[in-house]
């Protein structure tokens, strides 16, 4: 007679704790009664928020919302159009960046930004992405130049469509590919918040995966904001998702909570397509 | 807005085909158990050939919650309704499949001699069918706080059940010849208390539905 072996004794398992479940990170950017103008037409109103850092943040809303100004004033760049204003703080590690006196070519360093349309510039590809390190004049040989290139197109997962022309133009690349070289330029000068804005919306769907992969990848050191129109996407990639209205701030939530139960009727009203 | 528009037609056929299906299920269980009761095994036949019906509605749906998935993306309360609807539907199957159990029972009860009326039995049914029915409201009105107080009543249901196994086995031992008989009403009885709780199912998931909120295994 065969030999009865006794069953295997049930463990009891931990709890798992759910995968939505996100690290509540210390605060990376905070803004704090943001107002923005231009001129004299309000964009934004009483904007208050917290980014946690190493997390995605996706910002959504109907077009002309404040959602990209808004983005613009987390690396000043709203600077550069003429006329406008702004009010409240913006602190990133606690660094009020709008500060008299903030350097601000130090704080496009820390804080980088991608675009809705990819800008190579027309240099080969090594230049574009050795471009930041030179003018800041971060490395000090050419080897070390070599090396923070080579690891800026691993991290943007592009070296190894490109790592055997890198001498080649940056045009030359596609759609997809030259967004990642952006991305790869924004990432050699080693910032530590990402804001993207509509990176994927040019995109096809294999590229903007790849874009999307990317961004999930990333996130492990990187803080990053992404400007979505594309609501799947924000479902797919950030942690957190915020609503904006007519320059308010309409909701923050867990990317999961937002796409499932959203706290706001004007929330769910835009998310299920019964806006307006 | 069309396409709201398209998206709220399609929601509302679902919703439509899943009450349809509720119906099917509730009429389903009214036959069986008059055909139980009153010795009709035409009637019984009648649930048995319906049931392909009900099966093919269950599949329906099924479908058109996939595709509702998968080509319109729905989100938030949307996407609760179809998720929601996407698990009751099976559940609604089963208690028309536990109704085609009884109707089975019945059919094979009427070829014997006819037992002692036991009660609860016709207690047990005429609450489990007030149950699916309230609970088929509350899902159609989003009535969270109904649903709950029908999930509360399925305990009424258990306590006949328990009621009618004891006086069961008590005919068993009392009546012997009858065992077998007593045997196949024990099994109606255990239809009956499962069918409750697929209702209570329903009500977990009509709360959820319209507050996001899971309560099963609660």
């Amino acid at each position: 007679m065969p030999v009865q072996t006794a069953p295997p004794k049930l463990e009891v398992r931990q709890k798992p704790e759910s995968t939505f479940v996100r690290a509540s990170g210390k605060a990376k950017v905070v803004v704090r009664d943001l107002n923005f103008f231009y001129g004299k037409v309000q964009a934004l109103h009483n904007i208050s928020l917290e980014i946690p850092e190493r997390i995605v943040m996706a910002f959504i809303g109907p077009s002309g919302c404040g959602k990209s100004t808004f983005l613009r004033t987390l690396n000043r760049m709203n600077d550069v159009i003429p006329a406008t204003r702004i009010a409240g703080q913006i602190l990133i590690d606690d660094h009020d960046i709008y500060t008299p006196g903030t350097d601000v070519v130090e704080l496009r360093r820390r804080v980088g930004m991608v675009f809705q349309k990819s800008n190579p510039f027309p240099k080969s590809i090594f230049d574009n992405v050795a471009y930041g390190l030179r003018i800041n004049r971060v490395t000090k040989s050419s080897s070390e130049l070599a090396d923070r290139v080579e690891e800026a197109l691993k991290d943007a997962a592009l070296w190894n469509e490109v790592k055997d022309r890198l001498k080649t133009s940056a045009l030359s690349l596609s759609g997809g590919q030259q967004q990642r070289l952006c991305i790869a330029r924004a990432l050699a000068i080693r910032p530590e918040v990402l804001l993207m804005d509509e990176p994927a919306s040019a995109l096809d769907p294999i590229a903007t995966s790849k874009i999307e992969e990317l961004i999930f990848d990333l996130k492990k050191q990187y803080t990053i904001v992404i400007v979505t129109h594309n609501m799947q996407q924000a479902a797919r990639v950030s942690d957190t998702t915020a609503f904006f209205l007519l320059g308010k701030l309409i909701e923050v939530n867990s990317t999961e909570k937002m796409f499932t139960a959203p706290n706001e009727k004007l929330t769910e009203d835009y998310i299920t397509g019964r806006f307006g | 807005m069309d396409l709201h528009r398209h998206l709220d037609d399609e929601l509302g056929s679902l919703r439509d085909r899943v009450l349809l299906l509720g119906g099917a299920a509730e009429m389903a269980l009214d036959r069986a158990m008059y055909a139980l009761s009153e010795r009709d095994s035409e009637v019984a036949r009648q649930v048995l050939d319906h049931d392909d019906d009900v099966d093919h509605l269950e599949v329906e749906i099924d479908r058109q919650c996939i595709d509702i998935i998968a080509l319109r993306q729905p989100a938030a309360r949307d996407l609760r309704f179809v998720i929601s609807v996407a698990k009751m539907a099976p559940v609604l199957e089963r208690i028309a499949d536990h109704a085609c159990n009884i109707a089975r029972t019945a059919i094979d009860l009427n070829n014997e001699p006819e037992l002692k009326s036991v009660l609860d039995l016709s207690r047990m049914s005429e609450h489990a069918l007030k149950m699916l029915r309230a609970a088929l409201d509350a899902f159609t009105s989003g009535d969270a706080i109904a649903a709950r107080e029908i999930i509360k009543s399925d305990s009424e249901i258990n306590d006949l059940y328990n009621h009618t196994f004891h006086r069961l086995i008590e005919l068993m031992v009392t009546e012997p010849t009858t065992a077998t008989r007593d045997a196949r009403l024990l099994f109606v009885a255990k239809h009956l208390e499962r069918i409750g709780d697929y209702v209570t199912d329903i009500c977990e998931l009509t709360v959820y539905m319209a507050e996001a909120a899971f309560i099963k295994h609660t």
